[in-house]
């Protein structure tokens, strides 16, 4: 290891009196992957966006010095200049341009003004290929799933002739088999030469990927670990990170299952779009009281829009079957009734769906249940205080306070509190669909526990997740879906991982 | 609530000083600033008595109609009919008095109804056909003007019953007589609106108190209510050495009352807020998105008539060409109070503000005798400079 390709000394940065860093300092060797660990709202996010000059020099303090050169980014642009290039937790791809033009937006392969698009298209495919990506150049970004537009913007990167590559939270919202293609590229680029810092809450990943690891807990950096090295395990970044042991991944829990609550028969959901495509197709399930029930499938199985039509037909057209709660039909025909009959939707995609970010966590956390806060329609906003201050505590939310903005929460800070929205709501069926995507280790034992304890309070719990470990690990029974069709229902003593990936593969070619 | 995991509790975070919101406090600084210019540019004459009479009633509408308008800007609408509607409705309440012989109580309730007809026909294209209201009221915009036009080919009607009129150019009676030759009610409404409100700003404080939550220090709580108190008892003392109190200061304080409670308070007020910060959350949340649509365009068609109402009592008569881009005037009050252009935020007191900053504007402006040209000129450099400053302030105040 010679001159380390890029050095963070002491960095702090306030955002209005609040310390998100405080004297972080990272070193980064040429040509190795070095990750960067730690809990929800360590500050990840931000000593990136402070690296890559989202936050531009003068607004944070310390030294940063790439290439043996000290830096002082004003912009992105700057840093892109020198070759760092970010791919933020929240992609930045632009829906309704093709994938051509959205690698060199800003960047474009163009004379005098006029772009050159054979120039575009060749360059373009020749990017793809080096990534990994079979789509033509002009397919238009909306039609491409998370892990491809992932894709995309590493080739987008490639574009910029980058040196050091940015990673944040590459893999939360990827599947198993997308994220082991990300690393394979990532593996890959290392072997050209390109620097990558990622950030992961996913430790396999790390342990299977990273150089280095360092850890930041609450704004500090706490050490160094080389992943090489004798001690490099997943329970020494884990104690590393949380600040003490532990011990296991999921909280002891004993099941009570009783009488079954909920009921769905024959389900079926067309395409919104294309109609004649059936996205669900004839799924039937129940749940009983006190029983966490996972749902299995690979990414497009139609997880999300199984849940979503059920919840107020968010989702689809034309659909058809019967729910049941008690053994009587129900009226789940819009969001209003499914939440009046005891349903609870929490949804995967926080952002879009699950906050109002301008808003802070008071009213984000009241606003599924606002009536059973209201009298004659007036809030009553001290039992409002009091209600979001208590699951703040309860969730462990890091926050200055209940008047924080959810939209500058840290990510899985904003997950939590879509989870708090839901659970406030007091609903008899809750749906949870991801809920741990983006938390981290220690967020992720204290939301099981939550959930067991819904279980535990007689309530039916559905839980949809693309890890198999956390579906094994916390359901009672789990159903795989796949292409729409629920293939195997499997009870927590027989199921494992293979099992579950033979019938999430079922009628697959 | 206890959770059988490890978690320790989050040790509670120290108080906090409530970070002085510069938005609402610029704005009121912004206010008095243009007040004391205009004071000083005219020699004084801006703020004499018949002036502040004159510029409430003369800018009543624009108060009216930014109250709505806020509403439909937080949810992430705009309504650029208002004008025509005002026109529309001032013409339908004169015909209604003057040519039906319907009594000026029925006239006005007519005119309000019809504001929510037109409210509900535009809600109606907006909530439920999902045609965006920029495109509705632009529609409406030229249906209504057009309708007017109609209904005045027999030109100007004129000569309106008192009772009518004084809706927006009438005073409180002298039940009281006077003291020190002061209206002894206007002194008197002035006082209780002081008790009240610092009352008000207490119960607030103690709650704050009560709940452990940020608050502004003892120093700067106790200079907001005295400047409360002086400004109250100053306009007051100020109305009662003219005329007395004006009947449409009554309405519109009652408005804003109403109004403030409502959004900050009401679940519909919280419903607002939810669709303009995340229209698809709201909507996951179970809130019934396009009721409360076309709830707010009724609203404001209601406002709208309201403004028409008081337009044409105060003007006398009804005209075709009443309410001529009054929906900019409205539009420019509420982005100078401090709302944002993709919804969410905003209140009322903020666009009320605005419209008073617009309305001082107006009033300075033509006391110097400056021509409508440059009155409009340098309202628009106002507007524009209002919302610079407030996206300078809110990038100041950290991060994105
Ligand atoms: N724009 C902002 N304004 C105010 N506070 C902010 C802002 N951005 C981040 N913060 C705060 O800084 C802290 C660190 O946030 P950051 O996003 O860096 O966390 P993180 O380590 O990336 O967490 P996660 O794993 O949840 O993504 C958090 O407490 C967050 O609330
Ligand atoms: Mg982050």
């Amino acid at each position: 290891m010679n001159v380390p390709i890029l050095r963070m000394l002491d960095i702090t940065k306030d955002f209005s009196g609040v310390r998100a860093l405080d004297g972080v300092s990272l070193e980064v060797a040429r040509g190795e992957v070095h990750a960067i660990c730690g809990e929800n709202g360590a500050g990840k996010s931000t000593l990136m966006k402070v690296l890559s000059g989202v936050y531009g020099h003068g607004t944070y303090g310390g030294v940063i010095e790439f290439e043996a050169e000290e830096a002082s980014f004003r912009s992105i642009n700057d840093s892109e200049a020198k070759g760092i290039v970010i791919i933020h937790q929240e992609l930045a791809l632009s829906p309704y341009l093709s994938i051509a033009e959205n690698i060199f937006l800003g960047n474009e392969r163009a004379r005098n003004g006029v772009v050159d698009w054979n120039k575009t298209n060749l360059e373009a495919s020749a990017l793809l290929a080096r990534v990994g990506l079979r789509e033509s150049p002009a397919t238009r970004v909306l039609e491409l799933g998370v892990g491809k537009q992932q894709l995309v913007e590493i080739a987008k990167a490639l574009s910029k002739r980058v040196k050091l590559l940015i990673l944040d939270e590459p893999t939360a919202a990827l599947n198993d088999e997308d994220s082991e293609h990300l690393l394979n590229l990532l593996e890959h680029l290392r072997e050209q030469g390109v620097t990558s810092i990622i950030i992961s809450h996913k430790l396999k990943e790390i342990r299977r990927i990273a150089d280095r690891v360092t850890i930041i807990r609450d704004g500090k950096s706490i050490e160094t670990i080389d992943m090489h090295g004798p001690d490099a395990t997943e329970s020494r970044i884990i104690r590393s990170m949380v600040g003490r042991e532990l011990t296991s991944m999921f909280p002891p829990r004993k099941p009570e299952i009783g009488e079954e609550i909920f009921r769905v028969e024959n389900w079926s959901v067309y395409h919104p779009v294309d109609h004649t495509r059936r996205v669900v197709d004839g799924a039937s399930f129940h749940v009983r009281a006190g029983e966490i029930v996972g749902f299995a499938g690979l990414m497009g199985a139609g997880r999300t829009e199984l849940a979503m039509s059920i919840f107020g037909r968010l989702y689809g057209r034309n659909i058809s079957g019967t729910v049941y709660k008690h053994g009587k039909p129900i009226d789940v025909h819009t969001v209003e009734a499914a939440i009046a009959n005891g349903l609870a939707y929490a949804t995967e995609d926080r952002k879009r769906y699950g906050l109002n970010l301008i808003g802070n966590i008071t009213v984000n956390v009241s606003a599924a249940a606002l009536s059973k806060l209201a009298r004659w329609g007036v809030i009553d906003r001290h039992r409002e205080y009091k209600v979001a201050e208590s699951y703040r505590e309860r969730m462990n939310i890091k926050a200055p306070g209940v008047d924080a903005i959810t939209g500058k929460l840290s990510g899985g800070n904003q997950q939590k509190v879509v989870l708090s929205k839901w659970i406030f709501s007091g609903p008899d069926i809750l749906i949870l669909d991801e809920p741990t995507r983006g938390i981290d280790v220690g967020a992720k034992y204290e939301i099981y526990g939550i959930i067991n304890e819904l279980a535990a309070q007689g309530k039916a719990v559905i839980v949809i997740s693309s890890e198999l470990p956390e579906l094994l690990g916390l359901s009672d029974r789990i159903y795989a879906i796949s292409e729409g069709r629920i293939t195997g229902e499997v009870p927590r003593e027989e199921a494992d991982q293979e099992v579950l990936m033979h019938y999430m593969t079922a009628g697959k070619d | 609530m206890s959770t059988d995991t490890t978690l320790k509790p989050t040790p509670k975070a120290p108080p906090r000083k409530s970070p002085i919101n510069l938005r609402q406090y610029g704005l009121l600084a912004a206010l008095v600033i243009i007040v004391a210019l205009f004071q000083f540019l005219t020699n004084g004459r801006l703020l004499m008595p018949g002036n502040v009479n004159n510029l409430i009633q003369q800018n009543a509408y624009v108060l009216i109609l930014a109250i709505g308008m806020v509403i439909v800007i937080i949810a992430g609408h705009i309504d650029l009919s208002v004008g025509s509607v005002v026109a529309m409705v001032g013409a339908v309440t004169a015909i209604a008095m003057n040519n039906w012989g319907l009594p000026w109580w029925a006239a006005v309730i007519l005119g309000l109804l019809l504001g929510a007809v037109v409210g509900a026909w535009q809600g109606f294209w907006i909530a439920f056909v999902e045609i965006p209201a920029f495109i509705v009221t632009l529609a409406g915009m030229l249906l209504f003007r057009g309708l007017t036009l109609v209904l005045l080919t027999g030109g100007t009607i004129s000569g309106l019953p008192a009772p009518f009129t004084a809706i927006g150019a009438g005073w409180l009676p002298p039940v009281f007589g006077e003291v020190a030759q002061r209206d002894s009610l206007t002194l008197l409404i002035g006082i209780v609106a002081s008790a009240a409100l610092v009352l008000q700003l207490i119960r607030t404080r103690k709650t704050l108190q009560r709940l452990d939550l940020p608050r502004e220090p003892v120093s700067s709580f106790g200079i907001k209510a005295a400047g409360a108190v002086i400004g109250i008892m100053a306009l007051a003392w100020l109305l009662a050495g003219y005329n007395g109190t004006p009947i449409i200061l009554i309405i519109l304080a009652v408005l804003i009352l109403v109004y403030t409670f409502v959004l900050n308070r009401t679940v519909f007020g919280r419903h607002i807020y939810a669709m303009g910060g995340n229209l698809f959350a709201a909507e996951m949340s179970g809130v019934k998105t396009k009721w409360v649509n076309f709830l707010i365009f009724v609203n404001i068609g209601v406002l709208s008539g309201l403004a028409g109402v008081v337009s044409t009592a105060r003007a006398g008569g009804a005209v075709a060409s009443a309410g001529q881009n009054y929906e900019l005037d409205a539009i420019a009050a509420v982005f100078i109070g401090g709302a944002a252009v993709q919804g969410g935020i905003g209140t009322i007191i903020g666009a009320v503000i605005g419209g008073l900053v617009m309305g001082v504007l107006n009033m300075g402006l033509s006391i110097l005798s400056v021509d409508a040209a440059w009155q409009m000129a340098i309202k628009g450099l106002v507007l524009l400079l209002a919302v610079a400053f407030d996206i300078f302030n809110k990038r100041r105040s950290g991060g994105r």
